[in-house]
C-alpha cells in the first residue's frame, strides 16, 4: 500500500469518524449497508476509469454507456424474454465493443481522447432516449428474476457466523452484493495493474509513450485495452444499476457518472498525465466520495449542495497532495545534495 | 576556424571572487575565482558535476552563494537576482532553448518587451517589432527573417535567435552552454565567427563545451573545474585538448581506438537499397559485419536518424530491403526489430530511451518484461536481480536500482539503456549518438563496452556527430550526404578532413 493510499484511508476515518459523531445514525447497520452499496455501485466503473487514466487518457462515456447498456439490458430480459445470463453476456460483449470503437478512434485515428469520448457521451445517450422513445424502462409489475435480483442487488449476513462465533446472536451487517462485487474486481483490477506484464505497460504507456514505443510496447494496443476494460467495466456497473434501480429514464439515469469515475481517481491520487496512481486508492476515492454524499443527507445539509460539498472536498484534497509533493520535493532535493543520488518512490507495484 | 583572437588586455568588468558554494553535505564550489574581461572568450570545462552548473546559476542569478562575492564594474555584490543579473549584461544561450515555437523570430527576441501602439488594446506594433530585430539578423547575417516562425527553425539557427536575444539585451557577457552539441559541423563553423563578431565588438563570451578541439579553437582562457575546484586556467599556447582532459580527470587519455580482437566476419545485416521517407529518391546500401563498429558520419539531417528509425521499425521503409544474417527481414515496428535482435540506442535517450520515472530496474525490463515473468505476472526478484547484474557490469552509479532512472547523470542514465539491451541477445546494436550530454569517464566506459560488444559477434553501427567519437571509435566509416551514401573509409582513409569532405558531398582528393 502506498503511502498516499493511507494518508486517503486516515482521512475516511476521520471524515467518518466526524460524521459519526455528529449523528449517530452513521453507524446504524442499515446506513452503512446501504453506503457499501453506492461503493460497489460506483467502485465498479471507477476502476475502469482508473485503466484509462493511467494511460494518460480519460473516458467520459462512462455514464451514457450505463444508461444506454441499462436500458438495452432491460429491454432484453423484460420484452424479448431473453435468458438474464444471455442478456448480461449480450450486454458486456456490446460495452467490449464501444470501448473497442473508442480505442480504436483514439489509437488509429489520432483523436483526442476527450473529445472521442465526449462524442459517445452525446451518442449514447441520444441513442438510449431515442430506443426508449424517451419512456422510462422498467420492470413491468409481476416481472420477477429472483436469482438475478439476488446476485445483483441482493444483500447477504455474511458476517454473521463470524458474529455468532463470539456469541452474537443478533442481526449483522448485511453486505450488499454489489459491494463483493467490487471486491472480486478490486482484487483482480489490482493483480492486472500492479503485478502483471499488461499492468506495467500501461505506466510506462503513460509515463512516455515513445520510450515504450523503442522497448517495443505495442502502444496502441494497450491504449486500446485500456478503453475496452473501461467500457466493459461500465457494462458490468450498468447490470447493476439496472437491478438497483429497477427503472431508468434514460433522460438522467447515469449522467455525470463519469465525472464521479475521474473524482475518485484524482482523490485517489491519480494524475491526468497519466502513470500515477493505484487501485486501492481508487477504490478509497470512491469510498470517501460516498461517504460525503452521505454526509450532506446525515447533517441535514441541503441536498442541492451536494455537488458543491464533493467538488470543494475535491480541490481542498488535491491542494494539499499538491502541497505536500512540493513539499517532498525539497525535502528529497536536500537531501540529494547529501548523497550522490535520491530515490524517490517509483511506480507502484 | 578562425583564427586565433589577440590577447585581451582591459580590465575585467565581471568577477567572481572566491565563490564557494555548499549544499548540505556537499560543496558544490570550493573558492572558485574566475574574471571576464571585455572581449574576452572564456572556455569553461569540466565533467559532469564539476560545478559548471552551479557556477552559472549563480551568475544567472539563480542561486545565491555561500560565500564569496560577485564583483560587477568594480562593485562586489554577495549575491545576484535574476534582475540584478540581466542588467549587469549576462545573458544566457542554454543548452535545452528557452524560445516559443508557436511566435516568431521577433516575438520570441522582445519577448516582454514588445514595441505597443498608441490606443486602448495597446496591441503590438509589428513593424516597429520587425524593424528593431532586423539590424541584429543582418549583424549575424543568418537565413532567415524577423517574421519566421520559430516553429520552422533549425537547432542552429534558434540558437542564433537566442544571441540575437542576447544582444538586443545589451548583453555584455553571453554563456553558452554546450552550443554545440547538437549543431552540425558547418553550423558550428558559424558559431566560431559570430563568437569572433561578439568578441570584437567587446562582448565576452563563457564557452562551455564537452568539444575541446572547439574549445580550442575559439577561446583566450580556458578555466577548468573539478570537482568544485578551479583545477586549471590555461591561457595561450597550453590550450591543447591533452592538457585540457588531464586537468579535467586528472589522468591522461589513452586513446580512443581500441582495435577489435578478431577481424570483421561476414555481413550481419545488409541494407539493400532502403529508401527512407525523409528521402524517398535516395536508396541507401550499406552493410554492417559481425564484430565490426561502422561509424555513420555526416551533417544533422543528412539522414542518419532516419535511417536508423526506420531499421528499427519507428518509421517505416519508403523502399527496399533488409537482409539479417542473409535471410530476408520485414520489419514494420519496433517490437519485430527487437524480436530480430536490432536493439537502437536512441538519439533522445530521456524522450525515446527511458522512462525516467521508473526505476533503474523497470526501465532494464521493459523490453523483455515476458522473459521475467510467470503467467503474466511480473517476477520482481528476477527483474532486480538481473538488474543489479547490469549495474555492476556496466558500473552504473546509483544507491540502489530502484532508484528512478531520471535522477541519475547522463552517463549513468545512457548505462541504463545500454543495460536494457545488454540484458538480451542482440545481433545489431545501432547507437544513434552514444555519448551526447555524457562525461569523458562515462564516454570511455561506453565505447569499450561497444568493444567488448563487437567481440562477442555483435554488428554495431554508430551514428555519431563527434568528429573525434566518428574517428577514434570506429573500425571503417559510412558518410551520408543528403540522404544518401557518399563514401565508405578504411581505418587508413580516417581524417578529419575525408569525413568532412565526404559529409559535404565533394570526393575524395587523390
Amino acid at each position: 500500500m502506498l503511502k498516499k493510499d493511507l494518508g486517503l484511508l486516515v482521512l475516511i476515518i476521520v471524515v467518518g469518524a466526524a460524521v459519526a459523531f455528529q449523528n449517530s445514525r452513521f453507524l446504524l447497520p442499515e446506513n452503512l449497508s446501504n453506503t457499501a452499496n453506492q461503493v460497489g455501485l460506483f467502485g465498479i466503473f471507477a476502476i475502469g476509469q482508473a485503466f484509462v487514466i493511467v494511460t494518460g487518457g480519460i473516458d467520459l462515456s462512462v455514464g451514457s454507456v450505463i444508461a444506454l447498456l441499462g436500458v438495452v439490458f432491460i429491454d432484453l430480459i423484460v420484452n424479448y424474454e431473453v435468458n438474464w445470463l444471455l442478456a448480461i453476456l449480450f450486454v458486456v460483449v456490446l460495452g467490449l465493443v464501444m470501448g473497442a470503437v473508442n480505442g480504436l478512434l483514439i489509437t488509429r485515428a489520432k483523436l483526442q481522447p476527450f473529445v472521442v469520448t465526449l462524442c459517445g457521451l452525446l451518442i449514447y445517450r441520444g441513442i438510449a432516449r431515442y430506443y426508449t422513445k424517451d419512456a422510462t424502462a422498467g420492470f413491468g409489475f409481476g416481472a420477477e428474476f429472483p436469482t438475478l435480483e439476488w446476485l445483483t442487488a441482493g444483500r447477504s449476513e455474511i458476517f454473521a457466523p463470524i458474529a455468532r462465533l463470539f456469541g452474537h446472536d443478533g442481526p449483522t451487517i448485511a453486505i450488499p452484493h454489489s459491494l463483493i462485487a467490487l471486491v472480486i474486481v478490486t482484487v483482480v483490477a489490482f493483480v492486472v495493474l500492479h503485478r502483471s506484464v499488461f499492468g506495467r505497460y500501461l505506466y510506462a504507456v503513460g509515463k512516455n509513450e515513445e520510450a515504450a514505443r523503442y522497448s517495443g510496447i505495442n502502444t496502441n494496443r494497450v491504449i486500446l485495452a485500456a478503453y475496452v476494460i473501461c467500457s466493459g467495466l461500465a457494462a458490468v456497473a450498468a447490470v447493476f444499476w439496472a437491478m438497483y434501480t429497477r427503472s431508468i429514464s434514460p433522460a438522467v439515469h447515469g449522467s455525470f457518472y463519469e465525472l464521479y469515475a475521474i473524482a475518485a481517481a484524482v482523490l485517489g491520487g491519480f494524475s491526468l498525465r497519466g502513470g500515477e496512481g493505484s487501485i486501492i486508492g481508487v477504490v478509497l476515492g470512491t469510498v470517501l466520495l460516498q461517504i460525503l454524499q452521505n454526509l450532506v443527507n446525515l447533517l441535514g445539509i441541503p441536498s442541492s449542495l451536494n455537488f458543491a460539498v464533493m467538488g470543494s472536498v475535491i480541490l481542498i484534497g488535491v491542494l494539499a497532495d499538491q502541497q505536500f509533493r512540493l513539499y517532498r520535493a525539497r525535502v528529497a532535493a536536500a537531501r540529494g545534495r547529501e548523497q550522490p543520488a535520491p530515490s524517490p518512490a517509483g511506480a507502484p507495484g | 576556424m578562425p583564427p586565433s583572437p589577440e590577447p585581451v588586455s582591459a580590465a575585467p568588468f565581471l568577477e567572481l571572487v572566491e565563490v564557494t558554494k555548499t549544499y548540505p553535505g556537499v560543496t558544490a564550489l570550493d573558492r572558485v575565482s574566475l574574471a571576464v574581461a571585455p572581449g574576452e572568450v572564456v572556455g569553461l570545462i569540466g565533467e559532469n558535476g564539476a560545478g559548471k552548473s552551479t557556477l552559472m546559476k549563480i551568475l544567472g542569478g539563480v542561486t545565491a552563494p555561500s560565500a564569496g562575492a560577485i564583483r560587477v564594474d568594480g562593485v562586489a555584490h554577495p549575491s545576484l537576482t535574476v534582475p540584478d543579473a540581466i542588467r549587469a549584461g549576462i545573458a544566457f544561450v542554454h543548452q535545452e532553448l528557452n524560445l516559443f515555437d508557436n511566435l516568431d523570430v521577433a516575438g520570441n527576441v522582445f519577448i516582454g518587451r514588445e514595441p505597443l501602439k498608441a490606443g486602448l488594446l495597446r496591441l503590438i506594433d509589428r513593424q516597429r517589432l520587425h524593424d528593431a530585430v532586423r539590424p541584429y539578423l543582418d549583424r549575424l547575417g543568418v537565413d532567415f527573417g524577423p517574421g519566421t516562425p520559430v516553429a520552422e527553425l533549425s537547432l542552429a539557427q534558434r540558437q542564433l535567435v537566442e544571441i540575437v536575444k542576447a544582444l538586443s539585451l545589451n548583453s555584455r557577457v553571453v554563456i553558452m552552454d554546450e552550443p554545440t552539441s547538437s549543431l552540425t559541423i558547418t553550423e558550428t563553423e558559424r558559431l566560431m565567427r559570430i563568437i569572433a563578431d561578439l568578441k570584437a565588438h567587446g562582448v565576452s563570451v563563457v564557452f562551455i563545451s564537452h568539444r575541446l578541439n572547439e574549445v580550442e579553437a575559439c577561446v583566450d582562457r580556458v578555466v577548468v573545474l573539478r570537482d568544485g575546484r578551479m583545477v586549471g586556467d590555461l591561457a595561450g599556447a597550453d590550450i591543447a585538448p591533452a592538457a585540457m582532459i588531464r586537468l579535467m580527470i586528472g589522468r591522461d587519455l589513452r586513446s580512443l581506438y581500441i582495435p577489435p580482437a578478431a577481424p570483421p566476419g561476414e555481413a550481419v545485416l545488409e541494407i539493400v537499397e532502403a529508401r527512407t521517407e525523409a528521402f524517398p529518391a535516395q536508396p541507401v546500401s550499406l552493410a554492417i559485419r559481425r564484430g565490426e563498429i561502422l561509424g555513420l558520419a555526416g551533417l544533422v539531417g543528412s539522414g542518419r536518424t532516419e535511417l536508423a528509425r526506420a531499421v528499427f521499425g519507428v518509421d517505416p521503409l519508403a523502399g527496399g530491403a533488409l537482409r539479417l544474417g542473409g535471410r530476408p527481414v520485414r520489419i514494420a515496428t519496433p517490437r519485430a526489430a527487437i524480436e530480430s535482435g536490432i536493439y537502437l540506442v536512441p538519439e533522445d535517450r530521456k524522450r525515446s530511451g527511458l522512462v525516467l520515472d521508473f526505476p533503474i530496474a523497470e526501465n532494464i525490463s521493459l523490453p523483455d518484461l515476458w522473459a521475467y515473468a510467470r503467467s503474466a505476472i511480473v517476477g520482481l526478484g528476477a527483474e532486480a536481480e538481473n538488474a543489479e547484474r547490469q549495474r555492476e557490469r556496466l558500473r552504473i552509479k546509483a544507491p540502489t536500482v530502484s532508484t528512478a532512472a531520471g535522477t541519475l547523470s547522463g552517463g549513468n542514465q545512457q548505462k541504463v539503456v545500454l543495460a536494457k539491451w545488454l540484458s538480451m541477445k542482440p545481433k545489431v546494436m545501432i547507437f544513434d549518438e552514444p555519448t551526447r550530454g555524457v562525461d569523458v569517464g562515462a564516454k570511455n566506459e561506453i565505447y569499450e563496452m561497444m568493444r567488448r560488444l563487437g567481440d562477442s559477434g555483435v554488428a554495431i553501427l554508430m551514428i555519431s556527430s563527434d568528429m573525434e567519437e566518428v574517428i577514434g571509435v570506429s573500425d571503417r566509416i559510412a558518410v551520408m550526404h543528403e540522404g544518401r551514401i557518399s563514401g565508405f573509409l578504411d581505418r587508413t582513409q580516417f581524417s578529419e578532413h575525408n569525413v568532412l569532405r565526404l559529409a559535404v558531398g565533394a570526393p575524395l582528393e587523390g
